[in-house]
């Protein structure tokens, strides 16, 4: 278990003071300056120690990330973005961050535009998040009244302007290209890769986009150093982490815990258990609902991180639990993330606009048993037709449900469709 | 010069190529939708994956994907295969079974890759999506629901015409290819017919005509503006049925404008299919022996000054040709087929050719538009301009009217004054174009349809000099015409030479009685009140201004019935040829002339159409140059003097309705009454 004094989220819950007053209290804007002095190289250097791996879900080493940025600046700027864009159902950890620690990412958001000679930096908030854009912009005001950022940032001769940018509301707008498109103003649809961000991202200009959780924890980071970070989880899985249960337990919440902490460990300590005990629960969507949810015979062993998850045909995705017990009806609860990737999809790739209305439509036949036992056959090829097959990963993000669903509940979709059958002829004799 | 494979073979790419263009040139076809050569790279559609090594275990789009050192392609790969018969399956899934009564059947690209890529049979056990059709004016037809999102027309309104009015809304399978239910303003928009790659944009005047193995295709040029677009006419017995464009990257691109391609059933109205004659101030209908025998009554023993020609618009070099040798023969030499009264200097052909080239635009780095608005003159000139001007590299400045020609400009000023000025070089765009390395000047004809005309030319030729526009290997003097007749009749001398009459001579010359006979080659542009008691003879295909007027109509054949030659904008000559033979008695054109001359007594030379070209040649040598741009020597022209003040106004004021084929046009009058007439009116009214 997390020791408290290894924990970077130290007001995760608002119990503390989140104004620049209460963030300095609790270490934050300490030593901004020292760190900057230090230089780029080392920054990104020490990320690269500190094993991060990008915490909006695709997992992707950060420290590497920045040094695809140019080394210097050509004739077009670079920019930091922060993706804020927090949708991923079941997913609720930048929101808290931003709500009680903002001047955590504010200060990353400093400490990252340096480090890859970005001097504007836009935070994209998903525009639901209402009250969580005054606190972050509050926070920003604050940062520019103290010298924190703005000109001459903390001292350091850095010039550095943060920029807040409220969404529409669009999932897909969490897409690190579809969230570029969005802010220079257009419909938000992912772009084609390459050229990645890093090449020609937002205006056309080297844009590096990272999570909130990611850059809220590079000063903490830096100021305990890489190796303590590293030193933190298992190899190449290094770090904390937040992850937020809900679903069927006791206490649903947000915890900062350590990578790698099995998943039964983590929601009998942290969430009070799953109602009704171990033994009631059934499955668990471990990182979002993008992820294949897992049966309890997985989950009575799993631990929670990348590659762990991954070696179970999951992902750690965003760290969001999705826990439900035998109660759950769980091919209605898979139809209903299926119904929600249909909305969301953007409609620009022809497998995901077409692909997810029909998954979503064979779900709702399947949930009442209205099928043939050969079309979940059929069902499961056709997200094998969507995943690879389109611009970015909302395609997989829709087949993966329903893949795992047939991969563990199959039985369950025969039984109903017997069930459904004999009813019919009964009703029909 | 990236190395990779493709199947196994191995190929050399040009830096920057796709993986798609590199499959191409190894011999690989693969299909797609969204992807077209001349609009921005969307790669949505996904039908052109394919599997790259080394990459990542999924397909790539092989049309945005760039050529890499050492790829190896797979175009046939059990991965490619799938991906494809799965992006075929979820394109057919909403999209409905109405072949049999889609316009766009026999030439779907849906269709042709569903036989190739389809499965023989659906899972698709749900309803189909129906979408509501839109509204995008009155050339395009929509069927919304056969829509496969790809794009196509997105991209072209936004880059190539320059009308941001098509676009997307809604999301996932709710997104809708839309306008603002207001019709499509662009002079271009027909395109997105072709462009579409399913039934979902078809063309309305077209709708249920024809299947397209029912057609007659015939590759020819279009007359509608001067700039000789390349087309195919596809024809159905001896009607026209439709026009589509012909790939030309020097001319035309693969566009045409709304009227090149609509124009074509005026074909059908208004023709005149026999001879007539008046008599007692009425026209009657008369056979060809009776039509010759009244000219040459008319004519016998009336001196060669008495007489005159004009040749019009539309008309063939040829027919240009066999009429310049009667009224040679015949002692005139009042002659003109500048029917608009520009002041063209016909001594030095730089003079009046766009010396550039329509590619040429591509190319230059200041373009300076003095009298013309290319919109209307020539839409897909005007497209080339635009494309040139998006890639950055181009300065426009205008003077002239102030239009809304798709792309932004400087603008100078209205008239001779501000030309004057650039000479001067007062104004700051002189110095733009002194600094360009390829400046670019376009003279419109409303900057020479006026009195000063000769002078604005001449100013013009001086600032083209003055700054650094003619060189050995680029001459940057443009004239674009407005015309498809004007350079070929420069070109064969259908001039007044020898004391001749220009136009203004003949006009003021008929009007005092010093003129007897007029012989006017399709030319309707004229104030015909102006003719006086002149007798005259009309030669041509429609019932417009100049047959009215008519003592004797010959009728001739237009554009599409006859096989002729036709000089562009740029000087380059290029044949047309027959798609359907024209109605009733009307003959070919030349062919009129040469049966007249025998009548008159002064038989021309020629009998076939090759010893007619043979003449052609003779006359001028660039007619052996087929389908060539034959540069012109640089010379004086134009004569300096007094401009006035007044602003140039461009010779057209409905750019659909500027011949007498597109006046007779009920599709032309259509637009006319919703694109111009009804400006703001939305899908909604009426």
């Amino acid at each position: 278990m997390l020791k408290d004094q290894d924990r970077i989220f130290t007001n995760l819950y608002g119990i503390h003071d989140w104004r620049l007053q209460g963030a300095r209290a609790r270490g934050d804007w300490d030593g901004t300056k020292e760190i900057l002095s230090k230089g780029r190289d080392w920054i990104i250097e020490e990320m690269k120690k500190s094993g991060m791996r990008g915490r909006g879900g695709a997992g992707f080493p950060t420290g590497l990330k920045w040094s695809f940025m140019p080394k210097e600046v050509g004739d077009r700027p670079h920019y930091l973005v922060v993706n804020a864009d927090e949708g991923e159902p079941g997913t609720c950890k930048d929101r808290d961050m931003m709500r009680f620690d903002p001047h955590k990412l504010v200060e990353g958001c400093l400490i990252a535009s340096f480090a890859m000679a970005a001097h504007a930096c836009y935070i994209y908030i998903r525009g639901e998040f209402y009250r969580e854009a005054e606190h972050l912009q509050f926070a920003i005001d604050e940062a520019y009244e103290a010298g924190l950022i703005g000109k001459n940032a903390c001292g350091s001769g850095w010039d550095f302007d943060l920029y807040l940018h409220r969404g529409a509301g669009a999932y897909i707008c969490g897409e690190e290209t579809a969230l570029l498109e969005s802010l220079e103003g257009r419909k938000g649809q992912p772009r084609l890769k390459p050229p990645f961000p890093a090449m020609a991202g937002l205006y056309g200009c080297p844009t590096t986009v990272n999570n909130v959780e990611t850059i809220a924890a590079v000063p903490t980071i830096l100021r305990r150093g890489g190796d303590w970070f590293a030193g933190l989880g298992r190899e190449n899985n290094t770090g904390t982490k937040v992850f937020c249960i809900s679903g069927h337990v006791e206490q649903p919440c947000n915890v900062e815990e350590e990578m790698g902490i099995p998943m039964r460990e983590l929601i009998e300590k942290h969430a009070g258990g799953v109602r009704g005990g171990w033994d009631n629960l059934l499955a668990v969507i471990p990182g979002g609902s993008s992820t294949p949810l897992l049966p309890k015979s997985i989950c009575d062993n799993v631990l929670m991180d990348f590659d762990s998850l991954r070696a179970e045909k999951s992902g750690l995705g965003t760290a969001a639990l999705i826990v439900m017990d035998k109660s759950t009806d769980v091919v209605r609860a898979i139809t209903r993330l299926s119904r929600f990737y249909m909305h969301e999809s953007c409609g620009q790739c022809t497998p995901c606009r077409e692909g997810t209305g029909w998954l979503w439509r064979v779900m709702e036949r399947m949930t009442r048993g209205d099928a043939r036992p050969e079309e979940i056959e059929t069902l499961l090829d056709v997200t094998y037709e969507i995943e690879g097959h389109t611009i970015c990963a909302l395609g997989d993000a829709a087949a993966w449900p329903v893949q795992g669903l047939i991969r563990h509940f199959r039985p369950e979709l025969e039984r109903r469709i017997e069930e459904y059958r004999a009813r019919y002829e009964a009703a029909a004799a | 010069m990236p190395k990779l494979k493709v199947d196994g073979i191995e190929i050399e790419v040009p830096p920057g190529s796709t993986v798609l263009q590199a499959c191409e040139l190894a011999g690989k076809e693969i299909p797609r939708f969204c992807y077209h050569e001349r609009l921005a790279i969307a790669g949505n559609c996904r039908m052109c994956l394919v599997e790259i090594k080394p990459g990542p275990p999924k397909p790539a789009a092989s049309c945005a994907m760039p050529a890499g050192e050492g790829m190896e392609v797979f175009t046939d790969s059990p991965m490619t295969r799938k991906a494809r018969k799965g992006v075929m399956e979820f394109l057919l899934i909403n999209h409905p079974l109405d072949c049999p009564i889609c316009d766009q059947g026999g030439e779907c690209d849906l269709q042709d890759q569903a036989m190739a890529y389809g499965m023989d049979h659906s899972r698709y056990h749900e309803n189909k999506r129906a979408v509501t059709d839109k509204y995008m004016g009155p050339l395009i037809k929509t069927i919304m629901t056969r829509c496969i999102h790809c794009t196509r027309c997105i991209r072209f309104a936004d880059e190539v015409a320059g009308v941001p009015v098509i676009g997307a809304v809604g999301r996932g399978e709710h997104m809708e290819i839309t306008t603002l239910e207001r019709a499509v303003r662009s002079e271009l928009s027909a395109n997105v017919i072709d462009l579409c790659p399913v039934g979902a944009l078809t063309s309305a005047p077209y709708a249920f005509m024809a299947r397209p193995w029912e057609l007659r295709k015939t590759e020819t040029i279009d007359v509608m503006d001067a700039l000789g677009s390349n087309i195919r006419v596809d024809a159905r017995g001896a009607e026209v049925m439709r026009v589509l464009p012909r790939m030309n990257d020097d001319v035309n691109e693969e566009w045409i404008s709304d009227k090149t391609r609509y124009a074509c059933d005026g074909l059908k109205r208004q023709r005149l299919d026999r001879p007539y004659v008046r008599r007692e101030g009425k026209l009657v209908p008369a056979n060809w022996g009776e039509a010759f025998q009244t000219i040459a009554d008319r004519i016998a023993g009336l001196p060669g000054e008495r007489i005159a020609a004009i040749a019009g618009d539309l008309a063939d070099c040829e027919s240009m040709m066999a009429l310049h040798d009667l009224m040679h023969a015949l002692g005139s030499r009042n002659l003109d087929c500048r029917q608009d009264g520009a002041r063209i200097d016909p001594s030095c052909r730089a003079g009046y050719i766009f010396n550039s080239g329509i590619a040429g635009i591509e190319e230059a780095d200041a373009i300076l538009l003095v009298g013309t608005n290319p919109r209307w003159e020539a839409p897909v000139l005007n497209a080339r301009i635009r494309k040139r001007w998006l890639s950055g590299q181009a300065r426009i400045g205008v003077i002239g009217q102030q239009l809304d020609l798709t792309y932004r400009y400087d603008y100078l000023g209205a008239g001779p004054e501000t030309l004057q000025d650039l000479l001067d070089g007062g104004h700051a765009f002189a110095e733009v174009l002194k600094s360009a390395e390829r400046p670019m000047v376009i003279v419109g004809q409303g900057a020479l349809q006026r009195s000063d005309g000769a002078a604005v030319l001449a100013a013009v030729r001086a600032l083209a000099e003055a700054c650094g526009a003619i060189g050995e290997e680029w001459n940057g003097f443009n004239m674009l015409h407005t015309a498809a007749a004007r350079v070929g009749g420069l070109d064969l001398g259908f001039v007044p030479g020898g004391g001749g009459r220009d136009l203004e001579g003949i006009l003021s010359g008929a009007e005092r009685g010093e003129i007897d006979v007029v012989y006017l080659l399709g030319a309707d542009e004229l104030d015909m009140a102006r003719l006086g008691d002149a007798f005259v003879i009309y030669q041509g295909h429609h019932g417009d201004a100049g047959a009215h007027r008519a003592d004797v109509i010959l009728p001739g054949a237009a554009y599409t019935e006859k096989d002729g030659t036709y000089v562009n904008t740029e000087g380059r000559v290029q044949l047309a040829l027959r798609a359907s033979f024209p109605p009733g008695e009307a003959r070919e054109d030349w062919a009129i002339v040469r049966a007249l001359s025998e009548v008159l007594g002064k038989t021309l030379p020629y009998d076939t159409l090759l010893e007619m070209r043979k003449r052609l040649m003779e006359a001028n040598p660039v007619f052996a140059e087929l389908d060539e741009r034959v540069p012109a020597e640089w010379g004086s022209f134009g004569v300096a003097g007094q401009m006035s003040s007044a602003p140039f106004e461009s010779p057209i004021d409905n750019f659909y309705m500027t011949d007498p084929i597109s006046r007779a046009s009920e599709t032309m009058a259509r637009c006319t009454l919703e694109l111009l007439q009804s400006a703001g009116k939305t899908g909604t009214h009426g």
